[in-house]
Formats: structure tokens, sequence, C-alpha cells
């Protein structure tokens, strides 16, 4: 646990000790902001709620996230600074858990920044705050798959550019898979069970229902869980590698 | 092996500014292992990346009070062999032991006592060795007062003062090289493995460096990796050389020195006008069976082989000093050569030519 927290605690003071950590909340938020008021049309919708705001989370944190998660297992294969922190007695769960955790905590703290959203809505109307809340904890628990891929995918390869790649292409799949045009397709030929299975893999979908204010526990279970099953595959890569 | 282990019974690490987690650990390590054996035991590990063995069959083992000086040239096995020994990689075949833990089995355990520079001293490059220092420690499990002498005595052990606050990739080399020294120390372990720790140091600090691994070599088990010989004559107690992932040497430096050709050999540097006539008279010395000669402007050196080659015979050094009397010549340096180093490893190895001649004599 001591290790956790000291992995945990390096890696975000890395965050901050660069420009990277400002130059990715400025374009995080500017991204959130342009997309919701210019894309969106958010003034000409008259709703006085975030679903435009948080309808457009997915998309942006398709690269967003893998700007974040790139770095967390490749960077370290690349500066060798990986044989320090595997010869250090660190158990491999606390050296996965304790970057992810930094970076999902990062990932957070761009989110909070977001707030003056939430107070503008609530300067023009009156929104359900509920709702809100429960649309910031599915783009957090969102955000938080999206990671877990990333570092799984960044601890393949020293490569930043590669790492970046594959996790776009990867959370792409998982954010799409419940969509109409992927059903569609599958449906032609695949068994239901397949269909289904594919379909209960979209963040999409899920993360709907949470932003319209329905926290289904088994919404909850399903991230908590997808991020589980990834850090593993995380922890599991990490340690192929060291067979060389 | 030769240092006696039992010259340091259990004397435990209580030389520690430890905290009190890493000292129980520690008192556990010395009583799991018997305290005269070994810290490090290594055997037949054998490393292989694909069809290429870069590791082949190595075994060693390096007891407390041991400085093992790890030898060979590039792409001789060196650096994979010690990140077996750290856990970082997963040896092929072969076992290992640090302080009675198996590393692959109790890589925790084995890697709290384990003090490791990696090879190019690898470091957080946005973090200040101070806050890389901090950082270690917290991992280490020293805390408060533990902590932060720990990190002072590290810091003054390699010299960090000036640099603390710098960012680690604006340091220089040598610096960076002292931030992953001061990493590996901080917690005061019964076992070093440093790969090429004066790599890039200035002449001071290699200096510095060198006392300061012999003043921690009587409490633990060291294992250095260097390509400077004197390091080997200086403050190795045993030296392995190493070459293409084989244990081609291993001994004291005085038994390495003495596979020399030059072991016993005498030399005698005189002025350059009497080469001519010293060149006959020497060559006819009782016992010379070679002289080799080389120039140096206004001196000459002759180098005087005897015949059982490598054997003492202190008596060549009497003939010559007898031939130097009878003659008046003015002699600038006379002595018998202790042998030389790097003579013995560029034979060792050098190609399959020394290797293929060396193994049939081996196996007869
Ligand atoms: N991950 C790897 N994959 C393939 N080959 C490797 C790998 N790591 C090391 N090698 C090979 O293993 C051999 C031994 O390398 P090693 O780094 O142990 O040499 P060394 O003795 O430390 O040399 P140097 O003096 O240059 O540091 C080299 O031929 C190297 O190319
Ligand atoms: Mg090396």
């Amino acid at each position: 646990m001591n290790e956790m927290l000291a992995v945990f605690r390096r890696e975000l003071g890395g965050y901050f000790a660069t420009p990277l950590a400002f130059v990715f909340i400025v374009i995080f938020l500017f991204a959130m902001g342009s997309f919701t008021f210019y894309l969106g049309g958010y003034f000409e919708s008259g709703n006085a709620d975030l679903s435009i705001f948080f309808n457009f989370h997915p998309w942006l944190y398709l690269f967003l996230i893998p700007a974040i998660s790139m770095r967390l297992w490749a960077e370290e294969r690349r500066t060798g600074s990986i044989e320090l922190l595997l010869t250090l007695p660190v158990p491999l769960w606390a050296a996965v858990l304790g970057k992810f955790l930094a970076a999902w905590v990062f990932a957070g703290l761009a989110l909070a920044l977001t707030f003056p959203m939430w107070l503008t809505v609530n300067y023009l109307g009156s929104p359900d705050n509920g709702v809100i809340l429960a649309g910031y904890t599915g783009s957090f628990l969102m955000a938080g798959g999206y990671l877990a891929i990333g570092a799984a995918l960044s601890a393949a390869t020293k490569n930043q550019v590669i790492a970046f790649v594959l996790s776009v292409v990867v959370c792409f799949l998982f954010t799409v898979s419940g969509l109409p045009l992927v059903i569609d397709f599958v449906s032609g030929w695949a068994p239901q069970a397949l269909v289904n299975t594919i379909a209960s893999f979209s963040f999409l979908n899920r993360f709907q229902s949470i932003v319209n204010g329905v926290i289904d526990l088994r919404d909850l279970i399903y991230f908590i869980s997808l991020i589980g099953v990834w850090l593993a595959a995380c922890a599991i890569i990490v340690d192929m590698k060291k067979a060389g | 092996m030769r240092a006696e282990p039992g010259a340091y019974p259990a004397a435990g690490d209580g030389t520690g500014n430890e905290g009190s987690g890493v000292i129980a650990s520690t008192v556990v390590h010395t009583s799991d292992s018997s305290p005269a054996g070994p810290l490090i035991e290594i055997h037949n590990l054998v490393k292989r990346f694909g069809p290429f063995t870069a590791v082949d069959r190595v075994s060693f083992s390096v007891a407390r009070g041991e400085v093992l000086g790890f030898l060979g040239p590039n792409g001789a096995g060196k650096s994979t062999t010690m990140k077996m020994a750290t856990g970082f990689l997963t040896p092929s075949e072969g076992d290992i032991r640090v302080c009675g833990f198996d590393v692959q089995s109790r890589r925790l355990s084995a890697q709290r006592a384990i003090g490791y520079l990696p090879e190019g001293a690898p470091a957080y490059p946005e973090m200040t060795p101070r806050g890389f220092l901090r950082f270690i420690a917290r991992i280490r499990r020293l805390s408060g007062q533990d902590a932060d002498q720990a990190i002072t005595s590290a810091i003054n052990a390699t010299e960090l003062e000036q640099v603390l606050d710098q960012p680690i990739d604006t340091l220089s080399k040598g610096y960076r090289r002292r931030v992953g020294l001061a990493q590996a120390i901080l917690h005061n372990p019964p076992v070093l493995i440093m790969d090429e720790p004066t790599d890039g140091l200035d002449p001071n600090q290699k200096y510095q460096v060198r006392e300061l691994i012999g003043a921690m070599a009587r409490h633990k088990a060291i294992v250095i990796s260097t390509h400077i010989l004197e390091e080997v004559d200086a403050i190795c107690t045993r030296a392995l050389i190493i070459d293409r992932g084989r244990i081609v040497a291993d001994g004291t430096p005085g038994e390495l020195l003495a596979r020399s050709r030059y072991h016993n050999a005498v030399s005698i540097t005189l002025d350059t006008s009497l080469a001519e006539q010293a060149a006959l008279l020497l060559r006819a010395v009782h016992g010379v069976a070679a002289v080799e000669e080389i120039r140096r402007g206004p001196e000459t050196i002759f180098t005087l082989f005897t015949t059982v080659q490598g054997e003492a015979d202190t008596t060549l050094v009497d003939h010559v000093s007898r031939l130097v009397r009878e003659r008046g010549w003015q002699v600038r340096a006379l002595y018998r050569e202790p042998g030389r180093l790097d003579e013995v490893f560029r034979r060792l190895t050098r190609g399959d030519r020394s290797g293929q001649q060396t193994k049939p004599g081996a196996a007869a």
C-alpha cells in the first residue's frame, strides 16, 4: 500500500513537473467548451441542462485520454526508468495501480475544471443537479475505462505514438460497439448472443443511460470490472516483458 | 570466499540508520540464511534472447566483505546477468538467491536487500535529485527522521549538494550517475549491485566512489561491472572475466595477474644510447627466454621474460643488477613486473582463437 501511494504520488507529481499538465488541461477545457457551445449549439437548444456537454465526452475522450495514458509505461521503457521501478521492492499490482490512479485523478481534475459549465447552467436556469452529478460520475468512470485500456497498450510498447494509435483504435471499438451501425453489421451473420455481448460492451449505451440520470448498478459494475480486467492485462504484459 | 566470511559473523546490519521496518527485514535475512553463507548465490544462470544466448551457465557467489568485479568486452552479458540478479529479467534457466531469498519466487524480499545501479543510471528525468531520493526513501519504507538521515548521508557520500533542486534531465552525465549511486546506497543494503558505477565520472569522483565502495565493502556483498582495469586492482577482492556469456576467469586480482605473460618479467629502463649494446648483453643473461624492446625517445625499456613463463624467479633481477653494476650503466628504472591485467583480459576474451586454445587445455 505504501509503495502504491509512493508510485501514485510520484506519477501525479510528474504531470505537474512539466508543462504537460497545463497544456493538456487547456486543450481539454477548450475542446469541451467549443464542442458544447459551437458544434452542440448549446444556446440555441434552450435546455438548462448539460446533456449536450456530456454527449461529446466519449468522442473527446477517444483522443484526449490516450494522450494521457500513452506515456504511462512506454515512457518508462524508453528512458530505462522501468528497470529502476521493477527492481525496487514494489509489488507489480502496486506499480500498475499507482500509475493508473495517478492518471485517473489527473483526468478527474481536468474534468472537475469544467465546473464553470455547471455554474452557467445554474445561472441560466434550474437544472436537475442530481442528473448533472450522475453525468460527471459516468464521465469519470468512462475516462477510467479508456485509461485502463490505454495503460495496458502503453505497457506493450516503448513507442508512445504506437501506444497512442493503438489506444485510440481499441477505445473506438469499445465506444461504438453498441451503435446501430455496428449492430446491424454484426447481426447479419453472428448469432444473437454474440450481438448482445458486443452491444453490452458499448461505452456509449451505458454512458448515455447514466447521463440521463439513471445510475444502474450494472453499469457501474461494468465500468469497474472493465478497468480491473484491463489493469490485470497491463500487469500481465509488464510481467511478460521481463522474459525479454 | 577468500574474504573469510567467518570474519564478519552475523555482524548483521547494525551499521544502519535504517527505518525500523528495514532493520526488521534485515534481521530476517541474516537469520534466514546461515550467517557465514554467501549473500549472492548464482547457479547455472542462462539467458536466451530468441536463438541468441546472452548468458551461458554462469555460476558464482559473493560473500559479505567481498567486492566482485565483473569484467568482459561489450556484449559479454554483464548487464544481463545483473538484470537477472536484481529481478528485472527472468532467467531462462538457473537460479539466483540473494540473502537466501530466491529472486524469482521471493522477489520483493530479495529486492529489499539489494541496492541496484542499473546501466546508464536511469532516473525520472523531470524530477529533482531531492524529489527522486524522497521517492526512493518512501518506496524503501523509510520515513521521518530515518528518511532524512538516509537521504542526507547518501547526498554527502555522492556530493550532490549543488544540484539537489535541478531537474535530473538537465544534469551532466556524471551527476546523473551520482544520483543513481545515491539511490542505490540509500537504504544501506547488505547487497550492492552496480553496473559501471564510475562510468562518466571525473577523476576526483572516480577516486571518491572507489573510496566509498572500499568503505562499505566490509559490511556488504558488492558486485560492480567495469571496463576500467585499474579499478579491479584498486577495489575488487575478486574478479570475474566473462566473454560471450561464459565465465573465462575467476580469481583474485593477484591470481589474474599471475596468468599474465608479464608476470615476474623484469623490466629495465636504460638510456637509448646504451640500447644496442644492452640488447645483446641482456639477451645473454642466464634464464632469459625472450626480450622485448620498446624505444621511447631518450629511453629504452627492455622487458626480459624468464624461461618458465610466470614462475617466480627472483634470481633474474639479481642477474640483471649484477650486469648493470659490472657495466656501470645509468639505470632509470628496474623492476619485476606484477603482470598486466589488460593483456590477460585481451588474451582471454579475444575471438575464438584463444577460446579454442584454452578449452582443450582446460578439459585435459
Ligand atoms: N532485450 C534483449 N533482446 C535481445 N538481445 C539482448 C537483449 N538485451 C541484451 N541483449 C544482448 O545480450 C548480449 C549481452 O548484453 P549485455 O548488455 O549484458 O552486455 P554487457 O556485458 O553489459 O556489455 P557492455 O559492456 O557493452 O555494457 C548483447 O549481445 C546484447 O545485444
Ligand atoms: Mg553493460
